[in-house]
Order: structure tokens, then sequence, then C-alpha cells
């Protein structure tokens, strides 16, 4: 197994210390960064739904601020992003490199896509369910809890593997803020070498990472559909 | 029980519809309540505005005595819960099973998970459903489901039940049990019924007293048998026509079809059983007294709250005398007569 290996992965098998730890990097980043984006996306959806026209705390203002906010958010490329923010990320984590200095911009890339996500997921639950939470007297915060997160958590969990598997497509450019991972990986030592059974192993690793992905999304998805 | 007074509600829009036009009216405790019209004739958002899921522009709305109209938000949440609702498309939670369904109204009311429970179960088992009760949703037939709908709605005990077209979805048969299912709720929990439909053979099946709106207006209301027996505007008419066949003779007459072809001697005529029509053997009768053949055409009778309401379509042949004397005859009886076509004119 070893000598086979070493056959096909020569370049990747010299150091492979340094092919797991880009593999952690990009688990980590994409954990860390997927965690926020899930709790701020699902925030900013919900939010977007309760507050649009017609919704069960309609405020028009409020919906149309987040709305563009949102879209203009999601108009900037991401490396652009990194750029964009290197002040923000210096405030709130103290450095910006590293796999630290990378999860801001990561985050606020990868939110508001999900916020859309989010807000397809949950104005696709029958307008009925809601009137019919109302008419027995929920509150706004229970059909939130009670209706809106249990009818769409199937969807969600659709919503959320999409986002993720995109999330990973970002981390591949946290090697320009020094972050690693295996996009930097393929780049500094696939790529410029020219030694491509290095580029080949961040493939597997990655095409590995969006199955798994995918995997438990499929699953969450199926045990909360009836 | 419930009390609109000047509902007003004016959807807002490129042409703005005036949903209700100054709707007043009363249902008194334990009866069960008809609102019949057309689509767009306003009856949803009348039977939204009882328990304010839509909000009246102009006017107030009293259950059971509290000013819906005037309270806070989660005061409102508090009285909604007496006020139970079901709807044409059911509305059930498609990933909660039928028991939690059921449930849902009574989690976080106060009450022990236990007596939540048992108290879902005795509600399925009154709706007839207690082997589905770790169904889903999407496992039950329409009947089932609005079967499910009722007893979630009957879950807080609620003094009243709204009913949003909620046999609209249904087959015929399922519709005949579900209305079986609401007028025994109302026998036996005294619950106050109101239904909205474009049905009137729901209206003649459950229905003690009805309205009938057109254009955001209640245009009449009354007790059934009265609306049936005598309706007044141009659309009560059309709805209590469409549950009867006795207006097939005009289409068979302008067809020319044989049966309506005279001979001479005949006469067609509709004879309408009324309030204090005798429920006695009147054709025979006729029949035997004045000499007179009676061939029944067409038929519609109907027993409304114990009263015989309908009518025949017929064919006199005889003597002239003696069909005039039956026709009289009739009239005493207190039925109406209408001549629709005369083989010899005088």
């Amino acid at each position: 197994m070893q000598t086979l290996l070493e056959q096909i992965f020569p370049n990747v098998m010299a150091s492979p210390d340094k092919f797991w730890e880009s593999v952690w990097a990009t688990v980590v980043m994409t954990a860390w960064a997927g965690a926020l984006m899930f709790v701020i996306g699902l925030c900013l959806g919900l939010l977007m739904v309760v507050l649009k026209p017609g919704g069960i705390l309609a405020c028009p203002l409020a919906y149309q601020v987040l709305d563009k906010a949102v879209n203009l958010i999601r108009s900037i490329p991401f490396v652009i992003l990194i750029a964009l923010l290197m002040y923000v990320t210096k405030a709130i984590m103290g450095t910006r490199i590293g796999i630290r200095g990378v999860i801001v911009p990561l985050v606020v890339g990868s939110a508001p896509f999900f916020s859309r996500q989010v807000e397809a997921a949950l104005s696709d639950i029958p307008a009925g369910l809601i009137e019919a939470a109302k008419a027995m007297g929920s509150s706004p915060l229970g059909i939130i809890f009670r209706v809106y997160l249990k009818e769409g958590a199937a969807a969600i969990a659709r919503g959320t593997t999409i986002t993720l598997i995109s999330l990973i497509g970002l981390t591949a450019m946290a090697g320009y803020v020094g972050a690693g991972g295996l996009g930097d990986y393929s780049i500094t030592y696939g790529y410029n070498y020219n030694r491509m059974d290095i580029v080949w192993a961040s493939v597997i690793a990655i095409v590995a990472l969006v199955c798994l992905i995918q995997m438990i999304g499929t699953l969450v998805a199926k045990k909360n559909t009836h | 029980m419930i009390e609109l007074e000047h509902l007003s509600k004016t959807f807002a829009g490129k042409d703005s519809v005036h949903a209700l036009r100054d709707v007043s009216l009363t249902v008194q405790k334990g009866e069960i309540y008809g609102v019949i019209g057309y689509s767009g004739a306003g009856k949803s958002t009348l039977i939204r505005c009882i328990n304010l899921l839509e909000r009246p522009d102009t006017g107030t709305v009293r259950v059971d005595g509290v000013e819906l109209t005037s309270l806070s938000a989660s005061a409102l949440n508090r009285e909604r819960r007496k006020i139970g609702m079901i709807f044409q498309q059911f509305n059930l939670f498609a990933t909660r099973t039928v028991l939690d369904n059921v449930a849902y109204p009574l989690r976080f009311s106060g009450m022990s998970r236990k007596a939540i429970r048992e108290k879902a179960e005795a509600l399925l088992k009154y709706v007839e459903l207690s082997d589905k009760r770790d169904a889903y949703p999407s496992q039950l037939s329409g009947g089932q489901k609005q079967r499910v709908a009722i007893a979630r709605a009957l879950a807080c005990d609620p003094k009243v039940l709204l009913c949003d077209e909620a046999t609209s979805a249904l087959d015929p048969q399922t519709t005949a049990s579900i209305l079986q299912l609401i007028r025994r709720l109302n026998r036996e929990m005294g619950i106050t019924v109101v239904m909205i439909t474009h049905q009137m053979q729901v209206v003649k099946e459950a229905c003690h007293r009805v309205a009938v709106m057109e254009n955001g207006r209640v245009v009449e209301e009354g007790d059934v048998f009265s609306i049936f027996a005598h309706p007044r505007q141009e659309i009560t008419r059309t709805f209590v026509d469409s549950t009867t066949n006795l207006n097939k003779v005009e289409d068979l007459l302008e067809e020319g079809a044989e049966i309506t072809r005279l001979k001479p001697g005949e006469m067609l005529v509709r004879l309408s059983y009324q309030r204090g029509s005798a429920a006695e053997a009147i054709v025979s009768t006729v029949s035997r007294n004045f000499g007179v053949d009676v061939n029944i055409l067409l038929g519609s009778l109907e027993l409304i709250e114990g009263a015989l309401l309908g009518g025949l379509v017929v064919v006199f042949s005889g003597q002239r005398q003696g069909i005039e004397s039956a026709l009289n005859y009739f009239r005493e009886k207190n039925v109406g007569v209408e001549v629709i076509a005369d083989a010899d004119p005088a």
C-alpha cells in the first residue's frame, strides 16, 4: 500500500504532513465559517421572511434594507471581499492573516447566499399553515420555531448542503491571506512546481469532503420529510 | 355569541376591492350559521374577520362578549384559542404526526405532556381516527385530514368553530360525513358554528340559519327553511334553484322533449310545497276526487328542519273542470301552483 501510494503520489508522499495539514485547514475553515454562516444566515433568512410585506411581522422598510444589503454583499467577488474587509477582520479577530483572518470574509461571503436559501425554503411553506397557527393563537415567536423551522427543516438542510459546498470553494482562496488549505496546497506545491499528483490528491480530498457533506445533508433532509 | 357590527374592509391595490361593505350580523349561541356566496362575494374575508386573521378597516367584532377588535396582540392570541378554525385545504403540519397535530395548540398551555397526550387521544377518538394517530398527514385521505383538522380545532375546548369552505375540496359522500360530524359536535358540545360555503347543499344539510352575500354585502338572511321556501333576492333564488331539478322542465320544453308535448286535455303544472303545506296524500286525493290523472315528471322534495319543502312538476289530464277543481284544491292546501303549459288555453 505504502509503495503503491508512493508510486502514484510521489510528491505528496514525500511530505505527507503538508497534505494532511492542508486537509485539516480546509476542514477547520469550513467548520468554523459554516457554523457562523448557518446561525447568521438562518437569522437573516427568517428576518426576511417575517418582515416581508404580508409576513407575520411585516415591516416593508426593514425588509427592503435587508434585501438590498444581501444583494449588495452577494455581488462582491470573494477575493475582493477579503481585501475589503481587512480592517473589520482585524478589529474582530485581532489579525487579518491565517485561518483566523479568513473566517470573517468566509462568513460574510456565504451567509447572504445562505439567507436566500433559507428565505426560499420558508417561502415554500403553504401560507395556510401560518394562518392556521395564527388562528390557534400562536405568537410570532411560536410560529417561527414551531411552524417555520419545523416545517422548513428539510429544505433548510438542503440549502445548508449547497451553501457548505460552495463555502469549500471559497476556502480554496484562503491562501491569499496565508490560511493554507487545499486550494493553497495545490497552487503553491502543485501548480508552481508542475507536480500534478499534488493537484490530484487535493481534488480527491475535496471530492471526499463534498460527498460527506452531501450525504449528511441528504440524510437530515430525508429524516425531516414525511 | 358572535356580534359583527358595521364591518368594512377594502383591499388596496391597482383595482381596490371592497371585500366587505358595512356588514352586521349576529350569530346566536349554539346555532350553525351558514354564509353563502360566490367566490369574491367577501364571505372568506368575513369569516377571517371573526378571529381577526383579517382586520376590518372599520367596525367591531365581539365573540362571547369580548370585543376582539380592541385587544392587544397577546390578549387576542389567548382569545383565538377559544375559536377553532378549519380550512378548505386542511392546513395540517406535514412534519407532525396526526397526534402531534392535534396536540399542537395544547403545547405551552400549561398542561402536562401526559395530559396533552390523553386529551389529543380522546379527540382523535371523537373524530373516529384513533388508529391513525401515528400516521403523517400525507398518508391520509381528504376526509381523514379534515377530521384531524377538526380534532385540532377542538383541542382548546372552543366555544366557536369557524369553517372556511371546509367541505369544498371533498367528494359528496365525504362532505356528508364531515357535515354530520360538525352537526354532532354542535349538538353534543354546544359549539357555535359559522360555516362559509358556495354550496347550497351544505347549507341545506347542516345549517340552522343562513346569510347570503353578494359584492361584500349581506343581501338576505334568515332561517334555512324560509330562505329555501321564499327566496327574496335573485341570487338567493339561484342558489336555491341549484339544489332542485324542478327547473329542468323549462329546458325540456325548450328542447321540445317528448314528455312535454301535451295532448288535448293536458296541463303542465309546477307544484311547490311551502311552510304549512299539508304532508298528506294530496296527489292521490286529487286523482280520486276530481277524476284527474296525475303524471309526475320531476320531483324534488326534502325535509328541512322537519318540514316538507320542494315541489313536483306534473301533467294533469282529464276534464277541464276536474283540473280546475284540482288546482283549487292544491291552493287550499297551501301548495303553490304554477301553470307552465296548457294544451287548451282558454
